[in-house]
């Protein structure tokens, strides 16, 4: 009978994750030393079923602790032509995984001869996430439409998923779904889901501190997929300067000048 | 505002009783992530193969992962074995991966089923990995408020509409006293005819007491133009 996870105890584990890495963080952080913060997309991703497929969308902020690292990142990931996910948490942990799955998709419609289907992706996923116990932080919103239908999964880090008609995740996720338990309907039409979705993000965007920027959207159909890249900008910079933002030279005082080659040019002379 | 990376659990309300030619199980339908309801409509009643299934409660992620390895080890079994496998070999199954692992794993499982040697059988696999086969089971936070009840209401040799109505009724009182249980009540009856899923909306559930009425916001009747909302 397969075990799933050795029992910790003497026995030094051989493969799978070593987790003792994690419990010397956390005597670390019980000491006071502060963890190097990370990247988080802060976050509001949505997703729901329409008449023809589904809708995919995120706002494009990224965060660093307190500050916007980047103010127009993509949230929603390639996976397979007829499959996108989009990604919550630490953004190396979602970029890693839906591209480590992308590529054993790939792998897999080579051997198969077949369209991908969106529960070979949901397995490859949950599978990984449950093996590090959650310690991959990424909260994914999986959709796309395969031989069997549209289909609309959320993924969380422990690796538990939910088949849901819309689904939201993210620190935006309750002012998204707020907006959608009270507008969502089955057999939205195409219009009426785009919107429906940019109704969503900007509930995010506007009442969440790590949502922000603009809305992506991406509409999968049978064969069809449109990926709509800053579908909506309502946070357009307001303020330019008339003056322009170029500093002519002469305007700062230079004190001293001293100019250090960084590599030795040997001049060779023509007859050595 | 609930972290994304709190463990998704089922709160949960799981019940499997006997009844007299089969087996029937239930559940709520809330999943939550921490003070967040995660999905309001799971189904927490899974298949591990045509005559046996399992309610789920505990961490979202182990029950799941133990229920698609057991699904997986049972479809190999019927295979080799050549005719439907037993629930006494679904459940000791379930009882080798909890055990095993108990290290790791969180999770309460209900297995529940008929098959042609025993009839129906509900064999219960609480957080230790013990095996227990009884009469009726229950699981889940909302399970403490049922104890008394199954005492009193449980019978031997009731019929499919007795054992379904019991079910239902102890879900929902479970349902207004456990802020972890919610939604709406699934059903599973297992026979020997096969198996039937009933479904329960929470506002056709019976009231308990003061239990209010359900009622539409008033505002309902000032925007006319709106799409109706979704009703589960």
């Amino acid at each position: 009978m397969g075990v799933l996870v050795k029992e910790a105890i003497d026995v030094p584990p051989k493969g799978g994750f070593n987790f003792d890495l994690c419990r010397r963080n956390e005597m670390l952080l019980k000491k006071g030393v502060q963890a190097p913060s990370f990247r988080k997309t802060g976050t509001t991703i949505v997703g729901l079923v329409f008449q023809d497929g589904v809708i995919l969308g995120a706002d494009t902020r990224a965060t660093e602790g307190p500050i916007v690292c980047d103010k127009n990142c993509e949230k929603i990931h390639y996976m397979a032509p007829n499959i996108y996910c989009c990604g919550a948490g630490t953004a190396a942990d979602t970029e890693a995984v839906t591209d480590m799955v992308s590529s054993q998709l790939q792998l897999h419609r080579y051997a198969t001869g077949r369209e991908s289907r969106v529960v070979t992706a949901l397995t490859l996923l949950k599978s990984h996430l449950f093996s590090y116990q959650g310690y991959v932080s990424a909260a994914l919103v999986l959709g796309g439409v395969d031989v069997t239908g549209p289909h609309l999964h959320t993924i969380y880090p422990h690796g538990s998923t939910d088949t849901l008609p819309f689904a939201t995740m993210g620190s935006g996720s309750l002012a998204a779904m707020a907006i959608f338990e009270s507008k969502y309907r089955e057999g939205l039409s195409r219009e009426e889901g785009i919107r429906l979705v940019c109704e969503a993000i900007c509930s995010g965007i506007f009442n969440d501190l790590g949502s922000g920027s603009n809305v992506d959207v991406c509409v999968i159909t049978k064969g069809h997929k449109d990926y709509l890249r800053n579908h909506m900008l309502p946070n357009p910079r307001t303020y330019v300067s008339s003056k322009g933002y170029s500093f002519a030279k002469g305007q700062t005082e230079v004190l001293s000048t001293k100019i250090m080659p960084l590599r030795e040019k040997v001049e060779l002379g023509r007859d050595v | 505002m609930e972290d994304v990376n709190a463990p998704h659990s089922m709160g949960t309300t799981i019940i499997g009783i006997t009844y007299d030619g089969g087996v029937v199980l239930g559940a709520d339908s809330r999943t939550s992530t921490g003070m967040y309801v995660a999905n309001r409509a799971s189904d927490k009643i899974t298949q591990l193969t045509d005559n046996v299934y399992l309610c789920r409660s505990g961490s979202a992620a182990d029950s799941q992962v133990v229920s698609d390895y057991v699904r997986y080890f049972l479809h190999q079994h019927t295979i080799q074995l050549g005719q439907p496998a037993t629930v006494k070999v679904a459940s000791n199954l379930i009882r080798l991966l909890s055990y095993s692992n108990k290290n790791m794993l969180e999770t309460g499982l209900i297995v529940g089923g008929w098959d042609k040697y025993e009839g129906g059988k509900i064999y219960s696999v609480p957080l230790g990995g013990t095996l227990l086969e009884q009469p009726f089971a229950i699981g889940g936070s909302g399970s403490s408020y049922l104890y008394g009840f199954f005492d009193q209401a449980w019978k031997e040799g009731m019929n499919k509409d007795e054992a379904e109505k019991l079910v239902v009724k102890a879900v929902s009182l479970a349902i207004a006293r456990d802020g972890a249980s919610g939604g709406v009540v699934r059903t599973v009856i297992i026979n020997s005819e096969g198996v039937t899923r009933n479904f329960y909306p929470g506002d056709e559930l019976p009231l308990w007491h003061e239990e209010l009425e359900p009622c539409s916001s008033l505002l309902d009747i000032l925007s006319s133009t709106g799409p109706e909302p979704m009703s589960i």
